[in-house]
């Protein structure tokens, strides 16, 4: 543990008994005493603060960046209006994704939020095709998430309230300029705040002063994302994975679609742009294990009758504590990923049967 | 009482073992959402797997601590596994076992070593 990171709100996590883990070269906390449970439930409940300070924050300041980056994804940059965020993901030449990230156009200049893991090579990716490409290496990022999260930010900055779902604006807390978008990874209302690194210990103290707010750790994130249906990256998508396979071809406007004004012109267009019209072979789906046993990341996937090879695998999946059941995300063959569709898991050598459902498993409360 | 080095712990019942696991081990493990027990009846060796817990986090088994033969499991846990983390040395037992000799649990740690192990 010695020679990880530490992000501006270390000594914090240390004072709240939070357990630490190595995460992407950061130490980070996977969860408070009150456990990833009561943590989860919280979110759902009311309001959970999170510290994602090891994503990257990079600003995108150059001349015709909004074209520029159209040439390294498949989003509608040009199109996004100030002060708004949209969602994308990085392609390679093999139409796979290298990384997904928000994108918000704040005006003279385009900010992105990356993956902590992939901060590294989307910053060298970046620079290699674009000029005035910076990485933000002074602000923390915390994330209030939870339908407590409004009122409690709120007597804070009060502006927030103005905001709706993926609206991005910079509001001043004191002397600190945060920037905020009104979004985040848990299917709840709530918010993602840049915060310089000086006043984010003070910031997050503040917060959880606030009667909804208590913390969460990288444990509840992850349930709560996988209730919500996002992917994370390295697990439900990955370089060899296309978007589309993925369930992500809502994030790809008509415009960049064949017969667009801006149709292709982004790498990897040639494996997306034919499978958004004939659907690929394989999909990513949702999965309810019958039964209490949860099916984990790696679990193989067989059909109905369990013979055969195995036909796809999950790629993340526990126990969902809003659901009180298990829960999993997988691939699936196009004719087993039909929602209803029974399947089996191996389950330390018990093939388990599993439902296909539609995702996401708990309705996201976006406030649009 | 006796404990192993897996964290379990070892409760002597007239001739039968009730095993359960620490207190620190359900902390490290966090929220327990599933057990499968193994079937009563069953004649198990030292070592082997008999139990898997599932946390929030991973799954882990539960082995055998002796030789014997399981005559009870706690079926509670199948309904609510939050038992293990809520009462880990008592109402979150996981099996009792039956073994030949009793003076067998002598090899294993009394409180104050195992107390020393974790540290």
């Amino acid at each position: 543990m010695d020679d990880l990171l530490h992000t501006p709100l270390h000594e914090l996590h240390l004072e709240l008994g939070a357990r630490m883990v190595p995460f992407a070269g950061y130490a980070m906390p996977v969860q408070y005493p009150a456990g990833v449970l009561a943590e989860h439930r919280h979110c759902r409940a009311q309001a959970a603060l999170f510290d994602v300070s090891h994503m990257g924050q990079i600003i995108l300041g150059g001349r015709g960046a909004a074209e520029g980056l159209e040439a390294l994804l498949p989003a509608d940059v040009q199109g996004l209006a100030p002060g708004r965020q949209c969602y994308g993901f990085l392609t390679n030449a093999d139409g796979g994704i290298d990384d997904d990230l928000m994108i918000a156009n704040r005006g003279d200049h385009l900010f992105l939020v990356v993956n902590a893991a992939r901060k590294a090579s989307d910053l060298a990716h970046l620079q290699a095709n674009l000029t005035g490409v910076e990485p933000v290496t002074d602000r923390a990022l915390l994330a209030l998430q939870g339908p407590g999260a409004e009122a409690a930010l709120a007597r804070l900055v009060p502006d927030v309230s103005a905001l709706r779902f993926m609206d991005v604006a910079v509001l001043e807390w004191g002397d600190a300029a945060l920037w905020i978008s009104r979004s985040g990874y848990t299917g709840e209302d709530g918010f993602e705040i840049s915060v310089p690194e000086a006043q984010a210990l003070d910031l997050a103290r503040t917060l959880l002063a606030q009667p909804e707010v208590a913390p969460a750790g990288l444990g509840a994130r992850d349930s709560l994302r996988l209730e919500a249906g996002l992917c994370l990256y390295g697990h439900d998508i990955d370089a060899g994975t296309s978007p589309v396979e993925a369930g992500l071809a809502w994030a790809i406007r008509k415009c960049r679609r064949r017969g667009g004004s801006r149709a292709g012109g982004f790498t990897g267009a040639e494996r997306i742009l034919p499978e958004l019209e004939h659907r690929p072979a394989r999909r990513r789906v949702g999965l309810l294990p019958e039964g209490r046993a949860p099916m984990r990341e790696g679990v193989a996937l067989f059909d109905a009758r369990g013979d055969g090879p195995p036909a796809g695998q999950i790629t993340s999946g526990g126990f969902g504590p809003t659901l009180a059941r298990p829960v999993a995300m997988g691939y699936l063959p196009a004719p087993l990923a039909q929602p209803g569709t029974t399947v089996r898991g191996d389950v330390r050598g018990k093939l388990l049967p599993a439902r296909v459902v539609p995702l996401p498993f708990h309705t996201t409360t976006y406030r649009k | 009482m006796k404990f192993t080095e897996e964290h379990e712990w070892l409760r002597i019942e007239g001739d039968l073992v009730v095993v359960g696991i620490t207190e620190y081990a359900a902390e490290q493990l966090g929220d327990v959402v599933f057990v499968e027990l193994p079937e009563p009846e069953t004649m198990v060796a030292k070592g082997d797997e008999v139990c898997v817990i599932e946390s929030v986090k991973a799954a882990s088994d539960i082995l055998a601590p002796l030789e014997g033969e399981i005559v009870a499991v706690n079926t509670a846990l199948t309904d609510n596994p939050a038992l293990v983390n809520e009462d880990p040395m008592g109402d979150g037992w996981f099996f009792k076992v039956k073994v030949d000799d009793l003076g067998a649990l002598d090899s294993f740690m009394d409180e104050d070593e195992y107390k020393d192990f974790i540290e």
